[in-house]
Order: C-alpha cells, then structure tokens, then sequence
C-alpha cells in the first residue's frame, strides 16, 4: 500500500483544465519530485495534496485512508511556501511555534521543540528575531523549520529554493536534503528546475500541460525519456523527425529522416515497433552526439557542416548542418574545430531512442 | 453557524438602511394622497425655480470638475515630477482642505474673503473705499470655494498615478523618438486617465451634494440640496422627496457613467520590475525661483483660512467691524464654549454619536469584508452576481448626497411602518448615529478591505496548513494584520461626522444637537468669533484623530 496515494485527480479553474487525470503513489521516507515547465500543474497537485485545494474529480488518500475532503487544518502535513509566508507580525519563535500552539502544547513542550526545529536549520538562538530582519536564505530556514516543527507526517515544498540565489540555492538543496533523510520524513517537492530535482529527488513525475507525462528515476528519466514532451522538457535534446522504412519484423528498426533524408538504424523493442511510413521522433542528448573531423564508417554516421560553435565555459556547443538536418553536439573541448569546415556527426544507436508520440 | 450569523445581520442593515428608506422615498415621490401617480414630477418639472436649481447643481459641479481639473493637474505634475525649493511646505499641506469640514471651511472662508471678511476690509481701508471691493456671492464665491475644497482630488489621484507610471516607458518613448511633449500626450496622459477619470467622479459627486456654501453665500444661486431644504423647512415633504429622488439619479447616473468610461480605460498594470521616476531637480534659475514662489503661494492660500479662523476665535465681540483685524483678543470665546453647558453639550452629542457610528461601522466592516472576500481558489462565499449586488448596496450611501440620505432615512422612519412597528426613529436621539453610520461604513468597509487585499494569501494558508482552524487563523494572523489599517479608516469616518452638517441639519432634534448646528446657528446670531471657535476645535480634534491615523498607515506598511 502507497504512503500518499492521488488517484485521477482533476481541476479546473474556470475554463482552464489545471490538471487532468493525475495519478501517482509516494512510498513512505521517499523524497518525491514533481517537475514541469511552469503552468504545468505542479503546483495545483501540491495544493490539493496539501487541502488548500478542492479537486473536481479524483481523489487522494494518505496511509489508506481517503482525505479528499479533509481540511488542511486536520491533515498535518507541513508545508514550505514559494514565498515562505512567514507571518510578518510575529517574530522567529512565534512563526515556528504557530502550528504547535494551534495543537495546544504546553509552554516547556513547545520552546523545546522550537529550539530543536531552529537547530536542525542551524539558526540556533534566532527566537527573538523580527521575520524581516531576517536574509531570504535565512527566511527560508525559518519556513522549513516551522513545517518540521508540527512533527509533519508528510512535508510539502513549493518552489522553496526559487527566491535564493545560485550559490545558495545549492547550499541550501543539498542541506535540506540531509535534514529530510536524517528526520525520515516523507516529501513531495515541486520544482520547474530538473538539476534541483535531480539531485534532491528519489523519483520524480514530470507534469506538462496539466498532465502527468512520466514518473521515474530521475536517470531514468533524462536518459530514457518516454515522449516528446518529457525529452523536449528535460535538459537539451536533438528531436530527429523520421519515418520507419523498413518492414522486417528484426530488433532493429530503419528509419529515414525527413530533413536530409538520411537513413539511421537502432533497435527497437516489438512492442514500441513504429507503424511504416508515420513520422516518429528519435531523440539523442548532445553528449552522446560524436563527432569526427574525418570521414568515418560507423553506424549512423553523417557528413555536414559546422554551422557554429557556441563557447560556454568547460564545454562547448557545436551544431552541425547534415544537408537539412540540424544536430547539437555537447564536447568537451572544440579544438581543431571550425565553423564551415565539413564534419561527421556519429548518432550512436546506444543513444538514439525512439519517442512515444 | 458564525456564517448565517454574519449573512443574517449584514441583509438586515442593508434592508433597514438602504434598500427600505430609498425605496421609501422613490415609492413616495410617485404617490399622492394614497394613490400611484406622476403628478408630482409633472408638477414639480413645471416650476422654474426646480429647473434652475436642476441646471445650477450640474453647471457648479461640471464647473467646478473643470476648475480643479484646472488647478490640482498642473499642480500634481509640478510637484511630483520635480523637486525645488518649498517643495516639501506645500506637498504636506496640500490635502489639508480635504480634512475640513466643509461648514468650518465655509465659514473660514467668509472670514477670510467675504465682504466683510480680512482681505476686503483690507483692500477697503487700504485704498479708502467706500464700500467693500467685493461681495462674495454667487457663482464666483462657490466656484472658488469649490475649488479650493476639491482641488485635492485631483493633486491627489493625479500624483499617485503619476508615481505609479513606469518611468522606463517614458524612456523606451524618448529612445523611440518622441519628443517630450509627446511622450506627455500619448504616454503619460493615457495613462493617468484612470486617476483623472476617478478624480473627476469625486470632484462632480462631492460638488453635487455641497450644502454648506450655497446655503452660506450661494445668493441666488440655488441649487437642489439647498431646494430639498427648504421644501422641507416649507413643510412641503412631498416636493422634498421628489426632488430627493432627482438628486439621487442624477448622482447615481454620474457614478454609473463614469465607471463606464473608466472600465474603457483601464490599463493591466504591467508586472514587472520598472524603475520609480526620480524626481527631476529644476536646474535653471528662473524656472527655480518661479515654482518656489508658486509652492510658497499655494501653501500659504492652503493655510490663510484656517488661520484665519484661529484669529477669529480670539476675537473680542463687536471687535470687528470696519477693521482688517478684530482689534481686541480675549479668551472667552473658548470659556464660553467649555463653561457654558448649552455650548458644550455639542460636543457631548457630537462624539458620542460620530464614536458610536464609527464603532458600528467597524464591526459591520468585519461582516461585509468576510462576506466579500475572493478566496483565490477555494470556495467563495457567494456567487460573482451576489458579491457585486452585497458591494453595491454598500456604495450606494456613500454614492448619494448626504442630503438623500438624510431625507430618505427620515421619510422611512418618520411614521410607524411595517418595518419598525411602532418605533419612530425620526425625533429620536438615535436618528443621526444612524444616519452617520449609513453614510461613512463604506469609508470603513473601503479601509478594511484594502488592508485585507494586502494580506498575502498564502499566509492564511500557511496558518491552516500549520493546523489552525478559522477563528484562530481569522484571530492570530488576520486580525493582527488589518487592525491598524481598519482602526485608521474607523478614525477617518469618525472625524468626518464629527464635522457632519448636511444631513444632520435635516434630521437633528434638540437631544442630539451636533457640533454643526451650533456652528451655524452661532453664524445666524453674529457670534463670529464663538463660531470660530467650535471650528477651531473640531479642526483640533480633527487633526489628532488623523496624526493617529497615519501613525497606524505607518505601522501597516
């Protein structure tokens, strides 16, 4: 039985569907992400996991027990705001200590258990001060502890990270982390950053358009992306659009790109078997894109032209003209390399994968 | 349950205070002896002496628009846009006609540039005339006096839209080419037009139900808030209402036709991050000298009436007569308004019932504010349709002239009806705390929902994430939050019924004689300088009141 448990949770606002049809299980002391562009409808599903939202259809349930309707008073989760939502009226030990004195603790109980919260996000003997003397990062440590402090059985992020800078961004990421696992405590974590959910995230769900594309690893996801939409979205990807040619039933599948018509072979699973002569998309990251000055005979090789190259600091970004068909390449190092000199592109068939439409 | 509570009462007040005694007196106007009929329209439009106050009321209003259109524009863009030597005097003075009562102001405005006033006598003595300069009267005297009361509207509105302009889009205009005169026309303009278009509403409503000028130097200029009076002085109760309900349509057709313009003219505010104009130094020295010179006369126009009125106050009786100055000063005025108990029993009167209005207002705020309140996404309270009719209802006293509110209030409850049984309101104590309360909630209600709007939603959400049910959200994170600016807009409704006059002549009884009527009836009997000194006082009052209530503006932001 999952921990967390949405099942085909719907919502509208007015006449936009904010999220269609989501379904996804959270196992218990998983850190689970949900990544999308934004307006994808991450933040909806947080919502309504959290019960400041009302689902039109679908429901949720926690622990086996159904809390679709359950106000979010009585759910107990903790939750970080994108803002923080700090109250602005109460000072550090007020903010952190509101939840427990909603639940009535006593005085010993509740400074204990706020001194504690503030240690974890190590910001001990802050108590008496003002929220707004406070930097963003150390804001934001405040907001983490007041949701711990309640003892949550689930913890909730919404973008908390956006607001601070890069390097503290990182800081801050890799902190929480541990603070989560260290707790054992069970998250769901919203982001539009795939690097941040990538390195936060046990597993992750990828919503577009109000809908949940693909949940997985989160290697898994960015190296076997399952459509169009999730490889567009997660990290630079070249999209080969391509009809399959070939009509013997082998592992592997010929196919024929539509721009410069060149023909790529890769294997190709029976049941993901492209009908003939219906464009598809194949995918490949940069990286994995060869590149060679010389002629070449490896499989799925290309002759082209530099069309340019792009200097970003320890890599550098070449893309390639192959009569029509534009490839990035992701290298290391582009010595030896100049712009307009011809050029082979090597798709190697380990990487190449074909896209669900 | 809290909620039917809350719904209960809050359709009670509306039909009690402002479905019922409108509808008193619209009912009223068409009936006659019992009977449905137009016959007092027929009647009363065949009159001249109605058409002309029907004219007069709208050429004073459209003139007065223009006059202060005229004066407060140029004014706001002067000081807003540049900075300059006497810059800050009149900046911090400049809205000071607005916390005048208007009668203060009225008879403040007699003493100053009357006929018999400090600047007529000392133009008369100084050139050895034989008879004043000037009389003030008419359409003259109320247009200036208008203008001098409403200018602020426009200063005001025009310079927060003023701030509010991004100024990168008068830069990206520049670079585009434009010339500056351009980018005033074709930038700045249209995009001011909202505050202009919501200052001009104020300006025509505020002239519209002006009562104290005309009836003090109006001469024979009569417009329909004084015609309502003195129908009703007359006895003429049916001619009263009639014209009551003319007043009315006319202010609600204004209101609705400007809010039509205005929702034409409405610019999504652009979200993003623009810089604040700086203001502009004037760097050469004519122009410099020049707008000095113009701040420090405006500020001293600004201060003359009101220290005009503080002269007056200590102004022996039957010390001033032909000279420029009252000649001899003494306190008694000022003892006799606090030895006297007749005198200060006014006073009594006027703050209990103006504390007991605001009082009222403030918890009815509470009601509506919750009642109307958008969640984002959760459930409302009430359809779009119901929050509009409940937000209307609510502005409609504040829409109409106090004299409507007055005469409709006194024609619903003058006789026992169907709503009150037996209970009479009119005679009673209780009439103008009622009255007050109908007119200024809305100032209460505006406060409140302001502050409300400021509250950053997610703080409630946070709070009921946290495991806090309603009340200790509405307790522990709301209430902390509005109280300064709801306890501010309570403070500005409490001093502006302090100085009620319009309504409160139409409906006071002996019992609950407010500041105003003493006020005026110590001008009927020449008792100038006891008049002034209640204007002085309530100015006192007034000034303390307001001091707090920008204190806790402060504390909110």
């Amino acid at each position: 039985m999952a921990f967390l448990s949405l099942k085909n949770l719907s919502r509208t606002f007015g006449t936009t569907r904010a999220v269609t049809d989501v379904s996804l299980d959270v196992n218990q002391g998983e850190f689970f992400g949900l990544l999308g562009p934004s307006g994808c409808g991450k933040t909806t599903t947080l919502r309504m996991i959290a019960g400041l939202e009302k689902p039109d259809a679908g429901s949720i349930e926690f622990q086996g027990a159904d809390i679709t309707n359950l106000p979010p008073e009585r759910r107990g989760f903790g939750m970080v705001f994108q803002n923080y939502a700090l109250f602005p009226h109460l000072n550090v030990f007020e903010n952190v200590a509101f939840g427990l004195r909603a639940r009535h603790k006593t005085k010993a109980e509740m400074s204990e258990r706020v001194t504690s919260a503030l240690e974890l996000v190590q910001l001990p003997g802050y108590e008496k001060r003002a929220v707004d003397e406070l930097s963003g990062g150390q804001q934001q440590r405040v907001a983490i502890a007041r949701a711990i402090a309640i003892e949550p059985a689930l913890l909730l992020f919404d973008e908390p990270l956006s607001n601070l800078d890069v390097s503290l961004r990182e800081e801050t990421r890799s902190e929480l982390r541990e603070l989560v696992t260290r707790l054992g405590l069970t998250a769901v974590y919203v982001t539009h950053d795939q690097e941040e959910a990538y390195a936060l995230c046990d597993r992750i769900s990828v919503m577009v358009g109000g809908k949940l594309m693909q949940t997985g690893r989160p290697r898994e996801l960015y190296e076997q992306p399952a459509e169009i939409s999730v490889a567009s979205f997660l990290g630079r990807n070249n999209l080969i659009k391509a009809m399959r040619v070939s009509s013997s039933k082998t592992s592997e599948g010929e196919f024929k790109t539509l721009e410069g018509g060149h023909t790529l072979r890769l294997p190709v699973k029976h049941e993901e078997l492209a009908p003939l002569n219906k464009p598809v998309y194949l995918s490949i990251r940069p990286e994995h894109v060869q590149l060679s000055p010389n002629n070449n005979s490896a499989e799925n090789s290309l002759r082209g032209n530099i069309r340019d190259i792009v200097f970003a600091g320890a890599t550098s970004t070449v893309r390639v003209d192959a009569q029509g068909l534009v490839i990035e390449a992701l290298v290391l190092r582009a010595d030896g390399l100049e712009v307009n000199q011809p050029c082979t592109v090597i798709l190697s068939p380990d990487h190449l994968k074909l896209l669900k439409n | 349950m809290t909620r039917i509570a809350i719904l209960l009462l809050t359709a009670l007040v509306l039909l009690y205070g402002v479905v019922y005694p409108n509808l008193a007196v619209v009912g009223g106007s068409f009936q006659r002896a019992g009977a449905w009929t137009l016959a007092n329209y027929r009647e009363i439009l065949s009159q001249r002496v109605v058409i002309e106050a029907i004219v007069s009321s709208l050429g004073l209003s459209i003139g007065t628009v223009f006059f202060c259109a005229l004066v407060g524009v140029p004014l706001a863009f002067l000081f807003e846009r540049f900075t300059f030597p006497g810059r800050r005097i009149f900046a911090a003075l400049a809205a000071l006609p607005l916390v005048l009562p208007p009668l203060v102001g009225t008879v403040a405005f007699i003493f100053l540039a009357g006929e018999s006033g400090i600047l007529a006598h000392g133009i008369q003595n100084l050139f050895g005339l034989q008879s004043p300069p000037w009389r003030l009267r008419g359409w003259p005297a109320l247009l200036l006096f208008h203008t001098y009361t409403m200018y602020p509207f426009f200063y005001v509105l025009a310079g927060a839209g003023l701030r509010r302009i991004d100024a990168s889009l008068a830069e990206a205009a520049r670079s585009l080419g434009a010339s500056k005169f351009t980018v005033l026309t074709r930038v700045l303009l249209p995009q001011l037009t909202p505050s202009l278009l919501a200052a001009a509403l104020l300006t025509f409503m505020t002239s519209m139900a002006s009562f104290s000028a005309p009836q003090l130097f109006g001469g024979n200029v009569r417009v329909l808030t004084l015609e309502i009076f003195t129908a009703r002085q007359r006895g003429d109760f049916t001619m009263a209402i009639t014209e009551t309900v003319i007043l009315a349509v006319i202010s609600l057709g204004a209101l609705i036709f400007f809010q039509r313009y205005e929702g034409t003219r409405r610019f999504a505010a652009a979200a993003m991050k623009g810089a604040p104009r700086r203001r502009a130094s004037i760097a050469s020295g004519p122009a410099r000298v020049l707008a000095t010179i113009v701040a420090i006369f405006f500020a001293i126009v600004l201060v003359l009436p009101v220290a005009t009125l503080l002269l007056v106050s200590f102004a022996q009786e039957n010390s001033w007569t032909t000279q420029t100055l009252p000649s001899a000063y003494t306190l008694a005025n000022y003892q006799r308004l606090f030895g006297d108990p007749y005198s200060s029993e006014v006073f009594v009167n006027s703050l209990t019932m103006s504390a007991i209005a605001a009082v009222a207002a403030l918890l009815w705020s509470f009601c509506i504010v919750t009642l109307l309140r958008r969640r984002a996404r959760t459930a409302n309270f009430f359809g779009e349709g119901w929050r509009r009719l409940l937000s209307l209802l609510v502005l409609v006293p504040w829409a109409l002239p106090g004299t409507v509110v007055a005469v409709s209030v006194a024609e619903a409850y003058g006789s026992p009806s169907l709503l009150l049984g037996s209970f009479v309101l009119v005679g009673t104590f209780w009439i103008l705390p009622a009255v007050y309360f109908l007119r200024f909630m809305p100032l209460v209600v505006r406060a409140l929902q302001a502050s409300m709007e400021q509250i950053d939603p997610t703080l409630e959400e946070a709070a009921g994430s946290l495991g806090a049910r309603a009340w200790q959200r509405f307790t522990r994170v709301t209430l902390p939050l509005v109280w300064p600016g709801a306890v501010a807009g309570t403070l500005l409704a409490f001093v502006i019924a302090l100085g009620e006059y319009v309504a409160s002549v139409l409906v006071f009884v002996p019992v609950n004689r407010p500041i105003s009527i003493a006020i005026a009836s110590e001008m009927r009997d020449f008792n100038l300088g006891a008049a002034a000194a209640y204007g002085v006082v309530l100015i006192v009052i007034i000034s303390i009141s307001m001091m707090v209530a920008g204190r806790l503006e402060r504390l909110r932001s």
